[in-house]
């Protein structure tokens, strides 16, 4: 069962001139085709301009294409009258954690979805205390947003959307504007979300550790998705990837330099612990 | 330095005070500036100023609070003490006499009078501050505010942009703290100067700032959409304002006090 189903999907920004009449278009999105089964975890890679954000913000009714169609859950994104079921599937978490924050408590955050769905305070409040736990921030329910570390910040966003009880999250580089440790935490965050939970991740980002994370990478250039496949056979075509502006993790990036010495390495390494082991081999063949 | 700053002066506590309903707390408060008005006699104004010391007292915030909240409005109160002092005029003989200047005692009594009820006016409305979170005090605007709804003023929109301000205040603070150093780095002369200088140099502070806030604003708009919201219809609130026995006891002890007030002033 598809959570998301992308078909044939166009996009394009109006070009205005200087008096504002429109003189053609921006094309972004090109004739995307695009299925996403329930429960996955996947990475949309890019780099900056190649239509990864604005594919993510098309997959819960923010933007609707020119032409084509976005169903989630099998409900077409640009049915009106189904938006709020569509956004109440698919949350959306951006970068800066500062300018999704509402309310100035913690816990008054979080609490702003499920307001806006209507629901009993008691409800709320169950809803609040699970989200704030699943991202391990409980203890700080009662403190100001503005007193908290860039990351910390960044899991009370994703509880917000938590809070909806989402089948799915598009988180839109999340990371990008954290330290190393935040982001880690973020990571780790994701990713219990996704196994425990249950919920379909979908990270758009331009770090390649963090894609190698996923189970499945999408990589997009120029509106276009030209590759589609499981992170090692992904990261394995390392020519392929420099030419669209994208760099592999430096783990790759070593067993590639060593292939073109004339070593006989797998180029299908991600971790450090998978590098030291085909390296480990190597050394002891000879 | 700006990041210091603190916004609506809260002082979290458990008092009686601090755990009443905040309808009652702002009701009550218009009330008591009401009933300062009524009083017209010292007698009166001694047992307004009593009620407000002593609701000072349970609620555990400390009396250089109310030296504090008063600061600010010193001018305002001597202003209006000095004006009264010289403008009154008295029927008996004055007791001061210099040039254009004549005092009666009727114009040294009024003058205490004004000072007294204006620092019980001040103190009174920054009890409510002090007591009370900004957010919870936006909370019981809104409620009672909400009859209003029928003649169609935007009450949930209101209450909203106060709670964003709130949480935006400290970013932004922080955000002009930032600019302002990079201007400085740049070689902005942001403190020396005349007021006209001074005021030239705030542009460019203040139009990276507006930038960045409407970039803010944008994206703000954005994750509330996503996060379902579709203005006040059909919302509800996590927390719930219930008024208690507490409530009713403080408001009719209130009313007692009011009561007494109106019947001293028809006797004296």
């Amino acid at each position: 069962m598809n959570i998301i189903e992308v078909k044939n999907l166009n996009f394009e920004y109006p070009v205005t001139d200087d008096e504002g009449n429109v003189v053609g278009g921006n094309k972004v999105l090109k004739d995307i085709n695009l299925e996403i089964p329930k429960g996955q975890f996947v990475a949309v890679l890019g780099h900056n301009g190649s239509g990864k954000s604005t594919l993510a913000k098309h997959f819960n009714g923010i933007l609707v294409g020119n032409s084509g169609k976005v169903y989630v859950n099998g409900i077409d994104t640009s049915d009106d009258e189904k938006i709020y079921d569509v956004r109440q599937t698919v949350g959306m978490v951006f970068q800066n954690p500062d300018n999704q924050l509402v309310a100035t408590i913690v816990e008054e955050d979080v609490a702003f979805a499920p307001e806006n769905l209507g629901l009993p305070p008691e409800q709320i409040r169950e809803r609040v205390d699970s989200a704030l736990n699943a991202v391990d921030m409980y203890k700080y329910r009662l403190h100001s947003a503005h007193q908290l570390s860039g990351g910390q910040k960044q899991r009370i966003a994703i509880a917000g959307v938590i809070a909806m009880r989402p089948e799915c999250i598009v988180l839109d580089e999340p990371t990008a504007m954290l330290d190393p440790k935040g982001r880690k935490s973020i990571m780790s965050t994701i990713k219990r979300l996704n196994k425990e939970l249950g919920i379909t991740i979908i990270l758009i980002t331009h770090y390649m550790d963090e894609a190698a994370q996923a189970e499945r990478v999408v990589v997009m250039d120029n509106g276009n998705i030209i590759m589609d496949d499981v992170p090692k056979k992904i990261f394995s075509q390392v020519d392929r990837l420099n030419e669209v502006g994208l760099d592999v993790p430096q783990v790759t990036q070593l067993a590639y330099e060593l292939k073109k010495e004339g070593i006989d390495i797998s180029l299908e390494v991600l971790t450090e612990e998978e590098c030291a082991e085909e390296l480990l081999k190597i050394v002891n063949k000879n | 330095m700006l990041k210091d700053i603190t916004i609506g002066q809260f002082f979290p506590g458990n008092s009686i005070i601090h755990r009443m309903d905040s309808r009652f707390k702002i009701v009550l408060d218009i009330l008591y500036v009401v009933m300062l008005f009524v009083a017209d006699n010292f007698i009166s104004l001694t047992i307004a100023g009593i009620f407000i010391l002593m609701a000072y007292a349970v609620s555990g915030i400390k009396p250089i609070m109310m030296v504090k909240s008063l600061k600010p409005l010193l001018p305002l109160i001597l202003f209006t003490a000095i004006l009264n002092l010289f403008f009154i005029n008295g029927t008996e003989e004055p007791l001061f006499k210099w040039w254009v200047i004549t005092i009666y005692w009727e114009g040294i009594s009024t003058a205490i009078f004004m000072i007294v009820r204006i620092i019980c006016l001040i103190i009174g409305m920054s009890l409510l501050t002090y007591t009370t979170s900004p957010i919870v005090l936006t909370d019981a605007i809104e409620r009672l505010l909400s009859p209003l709804k029928k003649i169609k003023l935007p009450v949930h929109e209101l209450a909203m942009m106060m709670t964003i301000a709130l949480r935006f205040i400290p970013t932004l603070i922080e955000e002009t703290d930032k600019i302002m150093s990079a201007q400085k780095a740049r070689g902005a002369e942001l403190d020396t100067g005349g007021l006209l200088k001074r005021a030239k140099a705030l542009v460019p502070i203040l139009i990276p700032l507006f930038v960045s806030a409407f970039k803010r604003a944008n994206e703000l708009a954005m994750a509330m959409e996503c996060r379902c919201y579709k203005g006040g219809d059909g919302r509800t609130k996590l927390r719930q304002l219930k008024a208690s026995g507490l409530d009713y006891m403080v408001s009719l002890l209130m009313i007692t006090v009011f009561g007494f007030i109106i019947v001293d002033n028809m006797v004296f």
